[in-house]
């Protein structure tokens, strides 16, 4: 797919994502900063496909800050690993589609919730992938504020010392944790030097640039031996002003009214008056 | 036979065994070799440890991993929630020296609240071992059950001929009228000396050890609050969650009640630590001690 085309499908993962931000709501700021970042690891990146969702030979994909989920919904429907109508299920009891993810959908590789448990969840992925001589690779996207747990920071210890170099974390740099933007709380930057001082090889790019992606995702292992960490610049809220960057649109349940500026919005119309109250939900 | 070698039998028979430990190698010592790839010291980092156990299961590996019951399951207790229970996977949580074991250790590393936070797990099975034999009788099911499973290790010389082993079921090892003693892992030891105290003073004992606590033996525990006058829980864990709790819960739901039932256990505190015999026998928990307990109850 070219860039344009990818642009494209961001756009339809995005409408998703906005639908699932009504009716209950969902974490639209961080779904919408890894929309892209999810697109095109899926379409570019991964050697994985609807056909391929039990293959013991597939790339894994894990997201470990998963109130982001809903971009994930959107990435799999668009590429059919489950059927768009099924989005319309979410929050509903008769279907497994809520606000984290879980095993339950196809594509989905496992659940997360708690912060800072999927990096130590994909890195025994990877070392049964190195044991058995596989060449595929684990994929983990964690959000910035989760850097404050200290797990990331054990894993990322002992990632290196196993030589995890089929391991890429992909930290969604939006610079926000949930309610407040992560360097006036727990400052962590600078990330990259952090993550080389643990024995990592680390790239840092436009998470919303689909050819600076190509080259952040493309050729790794960067050093035989040492696990990845792409940090991707992105923004809250990505692709609809009225929520961008903003502290108080973390989760957001939309009025149903709301729905159609919003996605006029998002195709370059006006900012939406926006009168729906904004949650803060842990 | 030992622990190590039953860990090495099975891992040449099953492709999918991987040992993992936190740095604790007490009872594994000689695997690295053997195993190559499949022993993975992860260094003092539990809740990675149960992380990268559940992503191995997932990848259809039966990973059994070791650390101080304490730190094993207390540290990484939030992992073991999420990580293995709720998608059940088949990850095997060895915790060493639990209870009494960690003797002269102090506080922190007294597992006496992990059978009631075990048992607790929706998917989470609990392996009390009474010692060496009972423990190398039920590994190799707990090993097959595709399910996770708490194995809280003891490895002391038996004390009593023990029954075939089964997932779920007790072994009653003497029948009597009077005083059911009911027990698990360590303190059958104990109990079978409190055993011998009275019925040395006339009082016939039924000798129930449970062998796992989740799932516990109803059966079994039913049958022995019909078959006597009173029932004794004895364990080397807190009140709260334990055998004693297990007793209440399973006279409730199958609407029986003891005539009179008395619980051995720590009551709202940890052990004084010291060597393993001072400890017994400065907590009340020696044979003659909890004989005496009892017969002044009997009486």
């Amino acid at each position: 797919m070219t860039n344009e085309e990818l642009s494209q499908l961001a756009l339809r993962v995005r409408e998703h994502i906005i639908h699932m931000a009504t009716d209950g709501g969902c974490f639209i700021g961080a779904s919408l900063s890894c929309a892209d970042l999810l697109v095109h690891l899926y379409t570019r990146v991964l050697n994985v496909s609807p056909a391929k969702v039990q293959d013991p030979d597939r790339d894994y994909l894990l997201l470990s800050k998963g109130h982001d989920v809903p971009a994930l919904y959107g990435v799999l429907a668009e590429l059919g690993f489950i059927p768009r109508e099924r989005l319309q299920n979410h929050l509903k009891t008769h279907d497994s589609i809520y606000w984290h993810p879980n095993r339950a959908v196809p594509g989905v590789e496992f659940h997360s919730g708690s912060l800072g448990h999927l990096l130590s969840v994909s890195m025994g992925i990877a070392m049964d992938l190195k044991l058995r001589g596989s060449k595929n690779r684990v994929f983990v996207v964690l959000g910035d504020g989760e850097l404050d747990e200290g797990t990331i920071w054990e894993g990322a210890l002992v990632a290196k010392a196993k030589g995890l170099d089929n391991l890429v974390a992909v930290i969604d740099r939006n610079n926000f944790q949930a309610n407040i933007r992560t360097e006036e709380l727990i400052p962590l930057e600078p990330i990259q030097d952090k993550f080389e001082a643990f024995g990592w090889k680390t790239r840092r790019v436009n998470g919303h640039d689909f050819a600076a992606l190509d080259g952040a995702f493309f050729g790794l292992p960067m050093e035989s031996g040492s696990p990845t960490c792409i940090v991707a610049d992105t923004v809250r809220g990505k692709g609809l002003p009225s929520i961008e960057a903003r502290a108080d649109r973390w989760f957001v349940n939309f009025k149903r009214e709301e729905i159609e500026g919003l996605l006029k919005e998002l195709h370059g119309g006006a900012e939406t008056k926006l009168t729906s109250e904004a949650l803060i939900v842990r | 036979m030992t622990y190590e070698n039953l860990l090495k039998a099975t891992a040449e028979q099953d492709p999918n065994l991987m040992v993992l430990t936190a740095e604790n190698r007490a009872v594994i010592r000689g695997l690295p070799p053997v195993l190559g790839g499949r022993f993975i010291d992860f260094g003092i980092a539990e809740q990675t440890m149960i992380g990268a156990a559940a992503g191995l299961a997932l990848r259809g590996r039966t990973p059994v991993a070791h650390a101080l019951a304490t730190f094993l399951i207390f540290r990484a207790y939030e992992f073991v929630r999420d990580d293995v229970c709720i998608p059940g996977l088949p990850v095997k949580l060895v915790g060493g020296v639990p209870g009494f074991l960690s003797d002269g250790n102090g506080p922190t590393h007294q597992a006496i609240e992990d059978v009631a936070l075990m048992r607790g797990l929706p998917n989470m099975q609990v392996f009390t071992p009474s010692d060496e034999v009972e423990l190398l009788q039920g590994m190799p099911k707990v090993l097959a059950s595709g399910k996770p499973c708490y194995i809280r290790y003891c490895g002391v010389p038996a004390v009593v001929e023990h029954q075939p082993f089964e997932l779920g079921k007790a072994e009653v090892l003497s029948e009597g009228k009077d005083v059911t003693l009911l027990t698990y892992g360590f303190m059958l030891r104990e109990t079978v000396a409190a055993k011998k105290v009275l019925e040395s003073k006339g009082v016939s004992v039924r000798l129930v050890n449970l062998r796992m606590p989740k799932p516990a033996d109803e059966q079994a525990i039913v049958e022995a609050v019909k078959a006597t006058g009173m029932v004794v829980t004895i364990e080397d864990h807190f009140l709260t969650g334990g055998l004693w709790s297990i007793l209440g819960e399973v006279c409730l739901k199958h609407g029986v009640a003891p005539k009179r039932a008395m619980p051995i256990a720590l009551e709202e505190r940890w052990f004084k630590p010291a060597l393993l015999s001072d400890v017994l026998q400065h907590e009340g928990f020696t044979g003659e001690q909890i004989a005496q307990k009892i017969l002044r109850e009997v009486r």
